[in-house]
């Protein structure tokens, strides 16, 4: 195994991050939270940026307020610009909560959020506000995928009651990672199959991804409620998604250790195997078979592996994005014959490389080189010369695959440059199959386009 | 009607025409808590220095300012796209506590030796004005060592509006200006300013000015190079696009070098006309510049208007809602609208100033509601109220139009279609034809909730 550490004997720029901020990952947690506004705390910029850039992906109306930073507040303290804030978005927006994500303003001239919330429970006739959870996300700690992380444990921390001793049976707690609506959708729909009761936190798979409307939606519909969240306690096991979560920093790590949840942690479910790890889980927790609809899914999958398995042995392939995804990609792209050259994430937790060395399938015996901390810049000089024949990543990737003349398979978030990046699917059999079929295809295509003669059959 | 209310605060930033007194307050802080569509000082400089293609653009501060604005804009160069790369010095906890100026200091110097830029803007955001980094002094060290113009740009994203991040831009591009040569500049000379080459529309204008006699020293900043800033001084004259980025800058050089400049907008026929006939004016004693100047003008227009024509007698009576950063855009989009046949019926920006709501007022029916600094909320009231056909704006503006059935028109700087000029008009008139002709909104007639209708 190879893994480039980065030290450098001079601190260097980041070229073309291949991350975000942790305050991004916040809100695209609290969207998926029902009738939930998000506020940043900080500059105007922030929010604006944010928004924009959500946008651009999601291709629905985003709101994020802010609390709007100037000179004298930024001198002064932030207490008086989050209380009116709040006080606005709550009288405009009518949410059935308030998600705060501070910027890294705000985290360094040190506002103590929890103690400036602790003085506005009650708006100015007295009645009671609805919750207002606070996230820690000072851009210059962790990437988004921390913020996202960090957003959903804030919510459960504050939110999660055991309102008595009884425990939900069967009930179980899902904590999806950072995947398209499309994934929460057949995500439900396979715990629906399996005739399993669950609460899943964030659930943004119609607020992102909704339809038309014929009155505005001051906050689009869908989302787990208040109530849910607060159930969550109750629950009889928890299954958290992402293969570089630190224990203990999670939702579920968070339940397990407060109401002694068993929690279940799965890596990201992309490819056969990690998916039938999720499939089995839940087939032993409901103690149901796994459903036929499911089974033929996965038959189908096998058959098309098989299928395609000549046009793709020994490809080369570059992964990025955050790290779950990576590994999930990797995982993925193994099974089918690929081999990975490159495994590149902005992500910072130093636990990439151990997690792909850990999913390194049977027989698999290429290298794994893996840059962790990495930007685009570190990303395209790693690239250029290795003969990769594609990148699989987000659409970041493009410039450095027109410049290398491959394709780029889109996964994950964003998508800037295209329709339907929430439609992806990425997960279980179904996006297994979506990703095998585009992956092929795209590897077929260059294949049919490099013949002097246009061959009509594969 | 709709269900949405408008705060209390922002009351007195939208207007009624017609309803109401002309009382309009702006050009202040967006109100907390509100979603603000502006974004911060650091935008403001950012997107103007943008396209200035053979500088480096460093972002001192934590990763997000820089993610948010790689490759941001449709600016296009000609040659070298150092402008289109993302670079940030990425501060980390280490450095929020212990200060960045070393980190900035090897970063700068690396990313010069490696890239090769002719200079190098430093923006400094939020955080920098909280820790204390001496920019102005690493700027001045590295400048020293490498012996390119290293410039500092004071960007902290609170410290005022979008506006101020233009002030702290146009304040960047004067320290250029000044400090190359002039031979060999003519008497029939211009700069371009406010146009930022947007899917070619800098070059597409350059070209009318070339036909017309005229000569171009500089865009700033389309397309534009450290080297030809520096010599804009040489110009007879600057001419200004989108006011609200660089009118100061053109003050600026008129207060130093005695440039005398106007104003002048390229959206639609008739500001285009207007525009080129206003340079051609100001250089009387070629009374050639004027005859071609008019001769192209006719044939340009020539060119597209049949097929103008052609638009408008369909587009006749729609209705269009605009929402845009500078106001002074919205005056020629209001015209470029008539000239299609079209009514605005609501007209806002977020950084217009009274005199721009004034003018807007006068040119806009009874009725039109007139909004600055508005949010979403507000945007979706109006266009559903005063029944849209059609929204102009940028990316954040669009779901919001969509999402309630209304055409859009992207008009900001993402945007990859010339809008500008003779050729711009077209586009634009074809981009509106099309997306309020589309079959597609006749399909969201049906209720939400999937019930027949019929």
């Amino acid at each position: 195994m190879k893994n480039t550490a980065l030290k450098k004997e001079h601190y260097e720029a980041t070229t073309n991050a291949c991350k975000l901020c942790t305050p991004l990952g916040a809100s695209l947690a609290f969207k998926g939270v029902r009738g939930a506004i998000s506020l940043m705390h900080g500059s105007q910029g922030c929010s604006t940026y944010i928004r924009r850039y959500l946008i651009s992906h999601f291709k629905e109306p985003i709101d994020i307020a802010s609390s709007n930073f100037s000179e004298d507040t930024a001198i002064f303290g932030g207490g008086a610009n989050l209380k009116k804030s709040v006080a606005n978005v709550i009288r405009q927006y009518k949410p059935e909560l308030v998600g705060i994500s501070t910027t890294c303003l705000s985290e360094t001239i040190g506002d103590d959020v929890p103690m400036i919330l602790n003085g506005i429970r009650h708006d100015a006739d007295g009645a009671p506000l609805p919750p207002i959870v606070h996230v820690s996300t000072p851009s210059y700690s962790g990437t988004h995928a921390d913020g996202y992380v960090g957003a959903v444990r804030a919510l459960v921390d504050a939110l999660s009651i055991r309102k008595n001793h009884e425990i939900e049976p069967s009930m179980v707690n899902i904590f999806p990672g950072m995947y398209s609506p499309a994934d929460l959708r057949y995500l439900k729909e396979i715990l629906e199959d399996f005739a399993i009761p669950y609460r899943m936190l964030p659930d943004y798979s119609e607020t992102l991804d909704g339809g038309p409307w014929t009155t505005y939606h001051k906050i689009p519909h869908g989302g787990t409620s208040v109530s849910e969240i607060a159930d969550m306690a109750s629950a009889q096991a928890s299954i958290e998604f992402g293969y570089v979560t630190r224990k203990g920093t999670t939702a579920a790590g968070l339940l397990s250790s407060r109401f002694n949840i068993p929690a279940y942690n799965l890596g990201m479910p992309a490819g056969v195997r990690a998916t039938d790890r999720l499939f089995d889980l839940l087939s032993e927790l409901s103690g149901n078979l796994i459903p036929d609809r499911h089974a033929r899914e996965r038959e189908r999958l096998l058959d098309s592996y098989v299928d395609g398995h000549k046009y793709l042995f020994g490809a080369k392939a570059v992964i990025y994005g955050e790290e779950d995804l990576v590994a999930g990609m990797f995982a993925f792209l193994t099974e089918i014959g690929i081999t990975p050259i490159l495994c590149a994430s902005g992500g910072t937790s130093g636990k990439l490389a151990e997690t792909l060395e850990s999913l390194r399938p049977e027989g698999y015996d290429e290298p794994i080189t893996v840059l962790q901390a990495a930007d685009f810049g570190q990303i395209e000089d790693a690239a250029l010369g290795t003969g990769a024949d594609m990148f699989v990543g987000n659409s970041k990737g493009y410039s450095i695959t027109r410049k290398m003349g491959i394709p780029l398979v889109r996964v994950g978030f964003p998508i800037h440059d295209r329709v339907g990046g929430p439609r992806i699917h990425h997960i279980g059999y179904r996006g297994c199959q979506e990703l095998f079929d585009r992956v092929t295809n795209a590897l077929l295509d260059v294949k049919q386009e490099a013949t002097g003669v246009g061959y009509s059959y594969m | 009607m709709s269900n949405i209310s408008i705060l209390k605060e922002r009351e007195k930033q939208i207007y009624h025409k017609g309803e109401e007194p002309f009382d309009m307050v702006c050009e202040t802080k967006s109100t907390a808590g509100a979603v603000s569509q502006r974004a911060c000082v650091f935008c403001g400089s950012r997107v103007v220095l943008y396209p200035v293609a053979d500088a480096l653009h460093l972002v001192h501060g934590p990763i997000g300012c820089a993610a948010y604005t790689w490759d941001i804009r449709g600016a296009l160069s000609s040659g070298p796209e150092l402008h289109r790369k993302s670079f940030s010095t990425d501060l980390r906890e280490r450095q929020i506590i212990f200060g960045g100026e070393k980190q900035l200091y090897h970063a700068l110097a690396a990313l010069i030796d490696k890239h090769e830029p002719k200079a190098a803007f430093v923006y400094a955001t939020c955080i920098v004005g909280i820790i204390g980094d001496d920019v102005d002094a690493v700027c001045r060290k590295v400048s020293s060592e490498k012996g390119i113009p290293v410039i500092p740009v004071h960007s902290e994203g609170f410290k005022g509006t979008k506006k101020d991040g233009y002030k702290a831009a146009c304040d960047a591009l004067f320290t250029l200006i000044g400090t190359g040569s002039i031979e060999g500049i003519g008497p029939n000379s211009i700069n371009i300013l406010g146009e930022f080459n947007i899917g070619g529309e800098a070059w597409m204008i350059e070209e009318y000015y070339k036909k017309m006699g005229v000569e171009v020293v500089s865009i700033m900043t389309g397309d534009s190079r450290v080297e030809k800033i520096k010599r804009s001084h040489g110009a007879r004259l600057n001419v200004v696009q989108c006011s609200g980025s660089m009118l100061q800058l053109a003050q600026m050089m008129e207060k130093k070098f005695g440039i005398p400049y106007i104003r002048v907008s390229y959206f639609g026929m008739e500001d285009t006309a207007r525009a080129l006939y206003d340079v051609a004016s100001h250089f009387h004693d070629n009374t050639d510049i004027m005859d071609r100047t008019k001769a192209l003008v006719k044939e340009e227009v020539d060119k597209i208007y049949p097929d103008i024509q052609v638009f408008k007698s369909y587009l006749k009576g729609k209705r269009a809602a605009i929402y845009v950063g500078g106001a002074f855009k919205a005056f020629s989009l209001i015209k470029a609208l008539k000239a299609l046949g079209m009514t605005t019926i609501l007209a806002g920006s977020q950084t217009g100033n009274s005199e721009d709501y004034e003018i807007l007022r006068d040119m806009c029916d009874d009725g039109t509601v007139i909004l600055d600094d508005a949010n979403p909320l507000e945007l979706s009231k109006y266009i559903v109220e005063k029944k849209a056909d059609l929204f102009i704006g940028g990316v954040k503006e669009r779901p919001v139009a969509y999402k309630m059935g209304v055409g859009f028109c992207d008009h900001n700087h993402e945007r990859k279609t010339p809008l500008a000029g003779f050729q711009g008009m077209y586009n634009f008139a074809k981009e509106v034809y099309g997306t309020v002709k589309s079959p597609v909104w006749s399909l969201l007639k049906r209720p939400e909730d999937g019930t027949k209708t019929v």
